[in-house]
């Protein structure tokens, strides 16, 4: 499971930077070309994509810094949820 | 607590109604049509909820929503002490808009307009209280940014001024006074900028993420020219660079064929989910 969400974050992020060269536990906004703005379309795509709502305790920025991050946030979301 | 019309609920009249809601002014947000109005609400929920993450203060939702209304048609704001107006740039509607407001409002109200390069002198020109009148040039994301541009027109009261300065501090803002020109200073500059860096894509010398690289890489800028033309609105941009145009008459403001081919095609960028850079709905 983790690992498809994984790939999906990472194909989101490659799709809007393609000039990106990331793996899972690179810090994205080090990069240089990606600002505090692309948080925002991450909360949005995460919601959509997994059909969750990030609580506000979660929206912290270290949750998205990584796609590795991003995909344990998905997880604990899921897992308090306790849909399959 | 001072009742702030806020007309427009594009890109800036959603962040001009968010600063000045959770600066606890009570506001009166208006557009032309409802629908746009419950896209305004939604887009302050989304930014109030995300506001941390992004940087800013943690907002309650809520509370911010709580302190503006809306209502389609200037005639809701009767009652209005201040009005920030925020209409699409572009003269024949700016027009139509204040002379509305001008029979409208009360005349002690203080009338801000916030436009890229509309000179507000000529604003001013439409009613008949040119004293009242006053120019913001709100940066965008308008909570995010702390500086304003201060532009008095040839008939703005000390007054006015005044009240406005007031209204900016109390909206967290630091005014920088400017003369009233087109363009004003930053968008004498960069409304150049990126319609020159939008020709260089158009004649393929670079790809709008080289251009842009460029910028942070070479220059050190946050962001490069093209984002920030997706942030503004690809059309807000070509709507400045004319008006910039036809008021100077100077050929050096003539704006890219590719501005204009994108704002037919409703490649406005953030706002329309694709510009130059193609965004996944998040909205502005
Ligand atoms: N986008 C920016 O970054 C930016 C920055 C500073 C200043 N400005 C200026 O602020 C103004 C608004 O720009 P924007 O980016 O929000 O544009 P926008 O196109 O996003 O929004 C304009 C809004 O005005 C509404 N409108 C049009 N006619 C109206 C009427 N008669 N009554 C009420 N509402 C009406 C439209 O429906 C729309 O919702 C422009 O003058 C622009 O030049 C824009």
């Amino acid at each position: 499971m983790s690992d498809t969400t994984a790939t999906q974050i990472l194909s989101f992020i490659e799709a809007r930077f393609p000039q990106a060269r990331i793996d899972r536990t690179q810090d994205i906004f080090s990069l240089g070309f990606i600002n505090s703005l692309f948080a925002m379309e991450l909360v949005m795509f995460i919601e959509k994509t997994f059909g969750l709502t990030v609580p506000n305790d979660e929206l912290n920025i270290n949750n998205f810094r990584t796609v590795d991050a991003m995909t344990a946030l998905v997880d604990r979301q899921r897992g308090t949820v306790g849909v399959a | 607590m001072t009742v702030v019309g806020v007309v427009g609920a594009g890109v800036m009249g959603i962040g001009v109604a968010q600063n000045l809601a959770s600066s606890g002014y009570e506001t009166i947000l208006v557009d032309v049509e409802e629908r746009i109005l419950d896209d305004a609400k939604a887009a302050i929920n989304r930014n109030c909820r995300l506001s941390r993450l992004m940087g800013g203060p943690a907002l309650d939702p809520d509370e911010v929503l709580g302190r503006i209304t809306t209502a389609v048609g200037v005639e809701a704001l009767a009652k209005a002490e201040i009005v920030i107006e925020n209409v699409t740039e572009n003269w024949d509607v700016k027009r139509e808009v204040h002379a509305r407001l001008d029979q409208v409002l009360t005349p002690e109200a203080v009338v801000i307009v916030n436009t890229s390069a509309i000179p507000i002198t000529r604003v001013a020109a439409v009613g008949d209280h040119p004293e009242r009148v006053v120019g913001v040039h709100f940066m965008n994301p308008v909570p995010a940014k702390p500086v304003v541009e201060l532009i008095p027109g040839f008939h703005t009261a000390p007054e006015t001024v005044e009240v406005t300065r007031q209204l900016l501090s109390g909206m967290g803002k630091k005014a920088v006074d400017v003369k009233d020109a087109s363009g004003f200073v930053s968008n004498r500059v960069l409304m150049l900028t990126v319609n020159e860096a939008a020709y260089l894509v158009h004649e393929g010398v670079a790809t709008a993420e080289s251009v842009d690289e460029v910028f942070r890489g070479c220059f050190g800028h946050p962001m490069g020219p093209l984002e920030t033309a997706d942030l503004i609105g690809v059309d807000t941009i070509l709507y400045s660079v004319e008006v910039l145009y036809e008021h100077y008459a100077d050929s050096k403001y003539r704006p890219c064929p590719l501005l204009k081919q994108m704002t037919d095609a409703g490649l406005h960028g953030r706002k329309t989910g694709r510009g130059f850079y193609t965004y996944d709905n998040a909205g502005q």
